[in-house]
Formats: C-alpha cells, structure tokens, sequence
C-alpha cells in the first residue's frame, strides 16, 4: 500500500474550513450534531455551496459561520435576522441560512425575529438552544425553564420561558419545526425541507449543554442530557405549538407548521414589476 | 496591605469584576438590572448570588438586551431608588441612546464597565475604545488602575452620583480580563462602614408645575413628568445645565474622593489625577486604567538610573480635570500620551485630543506625542513603555518630533 493511499478523507470535508479546526466547543455539545446536520443536508440537496450563505450572532454556536465552507457572517449579539434579511434582498438567488442560540435570537434579538417570520422573509433560522447564555459562562435567558440553576438563578429561575415553535407559528413563519439533538436523521430531514421552502422557516434544535447547564441541573453529563431528550421526547407532527412547551418529564417534537404564503422577498418584486408597467 | 481583622477592614482575594460587585453590594443598591456580556459577566454572577442568598435587599433581574437593562435602572432611579448596572464593549454601545437619556433626566445610575474593544472584528479583551465613544454622553466617567480602585470607586460613584447637586450618572471602568479576571488582594471595610459612607439617597427638590418644590423622583404624592418633549423653548437651557452639574462635579469628586480616604486609609491622588514620581520629572507620560502599574514600575527603572520620568494617571476622565493636569505638568519637558483606542481619521487618540488641547491655553508647552497601544488586549509590555521614555529622551535632546501620532506594539 502506498503511503498516499492512506490519506483519508472525511466524506463532508468540503464543507468545512479545516484550517479553523479543532472547533471552540466542549466534549458532548449539541453544537456539531447540529452542524453535522446542516452539513448532510446541503449535501443530500445538493446544494452549490457557492449559492449558500451562513450568518450567526454571538454566542457558542455563533462560531458555526467561521466553520462552514461558504460564504458567511458572525454578526453581533442578536442581529443575524437583520443581517440575513439584507443579504436576501440584496441577492434573492442565494439560500440564506441563519444559525444562532436561544439567547441571541429571542433575547437581545427578539424583536428581529418576530417581525421576520411577520414579513416572511426567505431565510431558514435554526436555532441551537441550550437553554441558557452558555458562552458567557451560563446566565439565564429567554429559555430558560422554571426552576432551572444558573449561574444568576442561584435558588433556581422563577422567569417562565419562550415555547419557541409557539412564537414562531404565531410570528408567521411558514415552516417550524423541534427536534433534539438526538433526532439527528430527522433534524437533517427538516434542515432540508427547510431548505427548499419559500419564506420564513424556523428549525429548533434542542441542543445539550451538559458543562454550563447540565451538570448544574442534575444532568451530569452529555450522555444523561441525551436520555432526558430520549425519555421525554415525543413526536407529535402538526399538533398544536401552543401546546409544546418544554418541559421537564415532556419535549414535544416534531413539525408544527407548513403551510404556503407568498415571501416578503416576492412580494416586493411583484410590487415593483406592477409599478414599472404602470409608469410605461 | 490591611491585616485581616474581626471587625476592621480585611484583605481579601478578589478579581476586579468580584471587587465591584462586593462593593455595589455593601452600597444597599435597590435595583439591578443587566445583560451579560463578556468580561463584566462576574459582577452580575456573585451579586445575583448576593441577593439569592438574602444578603442584599435587591431586585434584580437580567433582562434581554442591555438596551433594556439601562432603561430598567433609568426608570428605577427615576422612582427615587439606588440603581447600579454593569456592562461592556457591545453592550456599552448598545446603550448608546440611553446613556444620553440617563444623563439628560439626571438619572443617578452607577455603572462599572469592564472596558473591552468594540466590533468587528470581533475581540473580547481590553481596550479603551467602548467607554471612549461614551465620554460626551453626560457621563461622569472613573477609569481604575487595579481591582482595589475598583472596589473603591464604586462606593465613591454612589456619593458623587447621587450628590443633590449633581444627579449625574456615573461609569466606573475597569480593564477587561487585565482586572475584571485576575485576582488581587483587595482590602475591603465592613458594610457598616460602607453603608454609612454612602448613606441613603438623597433626592434634590424641583419646583413643580404648582411652583411647589417637590423631590425631584416619580411619586403619585407628588406628580411630577421627568423627561417630556423640550424643543426650542428649554432644551438648550437643560443641556447648559448638564455642562454646569460636570463642572460642579470636579469639587464633589474630590471632597468624596477626601472623605473616603478618612474611612478607608487609601488615595488616588486627589482624585481627579494621579501622579507617580512627578514632582521634579522631565519626561512623562499620561495613561488611564491598568497600564500605570507597568509604567510605574518602568518608572523607578529610570529613576534608578538617575532619568528623570514619571507619570501622570488620569484618574477622572469626565469632568476633565483641566487645572489639575496643567498643575501636574509645570516642570514636564517632554509627554507621550498613551491612548487604548483609536479615533479614526482624527488626529491621534481621545486622550491625546484632551491634553493637548489643555496645553494650548496652558502656560506650559512641553513637547506632546501619541501612541496608540493594546487595542484588542494587545499586551503593553515594560519594554514597550521603555522604548516610549527612551522616544521622549531622543525628543527632548534633538528637539525633534519625527512622528507626533505613532501606534506602538503591532505584529507588523
């Protein structure tokens, strides 16, 4: 066998940006099952990854732009939407995908996010949520559930947390769906469906945290965290998200949305093509 | 360093951003509000912990932006409580519009900043330019050398703060990781003694649309609006009066500043500036923040090898301590003024702005240089501070400046 031989090559190096590796996040973080996910489904698309742009606000998943092999953005904490939302008008041809946390996305870029999936804007949002401000060294934030330690809700969280698939259905979005960690074929499966659907998409992606936020909340480690998503989780397709709030013994999973609406993005040309015909 | 005692002040180890929130707790603040943001996260942290475990009566709560947290403790100053935030780079700048607010109602917020470089590229380590881009916001603005200042300053902040004459906001900075990280003795005095230095808020009377005077503060008791529309008819008049409250300021900072010294045993100069080895120095330089303690140790260096240097710490840095840096500086030849931020397209650093302009009008006119150094964390090392006096003494024999605006330490 000749030395060259050996070489091996990872099937989905291509996506990534080996000269950024080894990644900043811990052993057993849910952040590279989610990457890993967003990868195969460009992938099984298909997808020229020249047309694919990345953007992600501040937190540990926010480093995902620096990772993927295309073009991207690691904007500041919280506006990745608004970012994505300039590229998209800008250039409508390219599949802007927005990967950000609970806390970028629903704390500091809530307002964003509401009025996005409002207007149905053409972007995917996947959101990686752990459940708290993991980067920081693990505040509480928007997700955070009742009772939960952190490290500013020493006696325990008494804020009640967003259901996020709820908000994002109500919003407007086009598309929503959860899915854990754990669910990685069907996280890829929706990424993909996502991916091709015209308008605002949401994925959230429960995401494990065992070194800021499970070990604190009886969840030791990245392996106990898993059980909790496979002993809690329960498919329920297209069942009420006003019903899905996450809860200790429960994690509604699952697409809650997926209906058909004209973009923001189809909308605006339409618009203009009418104006031009009536100035001629 | 105080020996540890019962019931008299002790030594402690602490990192400046535990420093803070020590000190804001022993101030019996009411409310805290904040988002975290890297390097000022620890504050919020241990005094989160402070108030869960009942040792503070303080609520608290981190709100979803630091947008929000500011109008949270705008709003609860407003109401007549004692409010302290913290933040950081970002969220410092994302509190742009409210700081102006804050300093326009004549808001008493303290807050510490655990000063850190600005995006993009994104950087989370020290530098100057976040508390920078604040300094014309109505702000009274503290700059610390180490954690122990920090500790200290917040509890002066409180007093100059809440002064009836003033009603000014007050930032105290901290150097990102350099002392919001790093671990030092702290001597800290008992919460009697804090508490009693730093009393109950006092709120001023204004006279109110019945031409009654009432506390200046939200009270059902006692209507009053507090920062309606104001177009032509006042606004300037309001803005003047801000300037005014500034300039009071510098007297009131220096007397908290005294006052303080009595109780703790500890100075800062006078306050207002801070000089080390200045009295008969020849060649100078002038900083804020951490930066002093490496001078000061390049300093006695030169000094044992019979150079005559020095350094001028700006200590308060809003209100500008014009007179006092211009006392400071009468036998001074030759200054390098250090900036940890960069104004630009300007002509040289905000620092740098600030002194020489002061020497315009002054009766002094000592050479003036600028270097621009640690943007981003970037180390300022002895050496670096070596190579600036070592500039100075080649300026001050050949009379010559080659370059007035230099950036010092870069990989290029």
């Amino acid at each position: 066998m000749t030395e060259k031989s050996l070489e091996l090559k990872h099937p989905y190096e291509r996506f990534l940006r080996k000269e950024r590796m080894p990644h900043i996040w811990c052993e057993g973080c849910g952040n590279g099952i989610i990457l890993n996910c967003f990868v195969r489904a460009l992938d099984e698309l298909n997808i020229d990854l020249n047309n694919v742009v990345v953007v992600s606000g501040i937190g540990c998943i926010g480093r995902i732009s620096g990772y993927t092999n295309t073009d991207s953005f690691h904007t500041t904490h919280g506006r990745p939407i608004a970012f994505a939302t300039g590229v998209k008008l800008a250039k409508p041809k390219l599949k802007v995908v927005v990967i950000s946390g609970d806390g970028d996305l629903f704390a500091i870029g809530g307002n964003h996010f509401i009025h996005a999936a409002r207007r149905n804007v053409d972007i995917t949002v996947i959101c990686a949520n752990n459940f708290i401000y993991g980067m920081t060294g693990g505040q509480y934030g928007p997700t955070t559930p009742l009772e939960a330690w952190t490290t500013t809700t020493p006696y325990g969280n008494i804020e009640h947390a967003f259901n996020l698939v709820h908000l994002a259905a109500a919003s407007g979005a086009v598309y929503v769906s959860r899915w854990t960690a754990l669910h990685v074929r069907r996280l890829k499966e929706s990424i993909k469906k996502a991916l091709q659907k015209e308008g605002f998409s949401f994925i959230e992606a429960v995401s494990q945290c065992p070194e800021i936020y499970g070990r604190y909340n009886k969840m030791k480690t990245a392996i106990s965290m898993m059980k909790w998503f496979k002993e809690a989780s329960e498919v329920r397709n297209f069942s009420d998200p006003a019903k899905a709030e996450i809860s200790p013994d429960k994690i509604i999973v699952g697409e809650f949305v997926d209906i058909e609406k004209p973009s923001y993005g189809r909308l605006l040309r339409e618009m203009k093509a009418k104006l031009k015909t009536k100035q001629k | 360093m105080v020996l540890t005692t019962q019931k008299g002040p002790r030594a402690i180890a602490l990192n400046g951003d535990e420093a803070v929130a020590l000190a804001a707790k022993q101030c019996d603040v009411d409310v805290v509000a904040a988002y975290p943001i890297t390097p000022q996260t620890i504050i919020v942290e241990r005094f989160s912990e402070y108030v869960h475990d009942g040792e503070v009566d303080t609520e608290f709560i981190c709100t979803e932006s630091e947008h929000s947290a500011l109008t949270c403790c705008l709003a609860a100053a407003a109401v007549g409580a004692r409010t302290f935030t913290a933040t950081a780079s970002a969220g410092l700048a994302l509190m742009h519009e409210i700081l102006y607010v804050t300093s326009g109602c004549r808001a008493p917020v303290v807050m510490a900043v655990a000063n850190r470089a600005l995006s993009a590229p994104i950087n989370i380590h020290c530098d100057h330019s976040d508390s920078m881009v604040e300094r014309d916001s109505g702000w009274i603005q503290i700059y610390s050398e180490n954690s122990q200042e920090a500790y200290d300053s917040i509890i002066q902040a409180f007093r100059i703060a809440e002064h009836q004459e003033l009603s000014l906001p007050t930032m105290v900075g901290l150097d990102g990781f350099f002392l919001s990280h790093t671990l030092e003795n702290v001597s800290v005095l008992p919460d009697e003694t804090v508490r009693k230095f730093v009393g109950q808020r006092q709120i001023p009377l204004v006279k109110n649309h019945e031409g009654k005077f009432v506390p200046y503060k939200l009270d059902p008791e006692n209507p009053i609006t507090i920062g309606p529309l104001d177009l032509h008819d006042y606004y300037f008049e309001h803005k003047r009066q801000q300037e005014e409250a500034m300039r009071k300021a510098l007297g009131i900072i220096r007397k908290v500043h005294d006052e303080y010294a009595e109780v703790s045993g500890r100075r800062y100069g006078n306050g207002l500036v801070d000089s080390y080895r200045l009295e008969d120095a020849e060649l100078v330089t002038i900083c804020l923040g951490s930066t002093a303690g490496t001078v000061k140790t390049v300093v006695d260096q030169l000094r044992a090898k019979g150079v005559k240097a020095g350094l001028l710490r700006i200590r308060t840095f809003r209100p500008l301590p014009v007179q006092e840096i211009i006392k400071a500086l009468q036998h001074v030849k030759a200054i390098a003024v250090m900036d940890r931020s960069c104004s630009f397209g300007g002509s040289g650093g905000p620092v740098f702005h600030e002194i020489r302009h002061v020497l315009y009008d002054s009766n002094i006119h000592p050479h003036v240089v600028n270097y621009i150094y640690g943007l981003g964390g970037r180390d300022m090392s002895q050496l670096l501070v070596q190579k600036i006096y070592r500039d100075l003494a080649r300026i001050l024999e050949t009379g010559k400046i080659d370059k007035s605006i230099k950036f010092i330490g870069l990989r290029e």
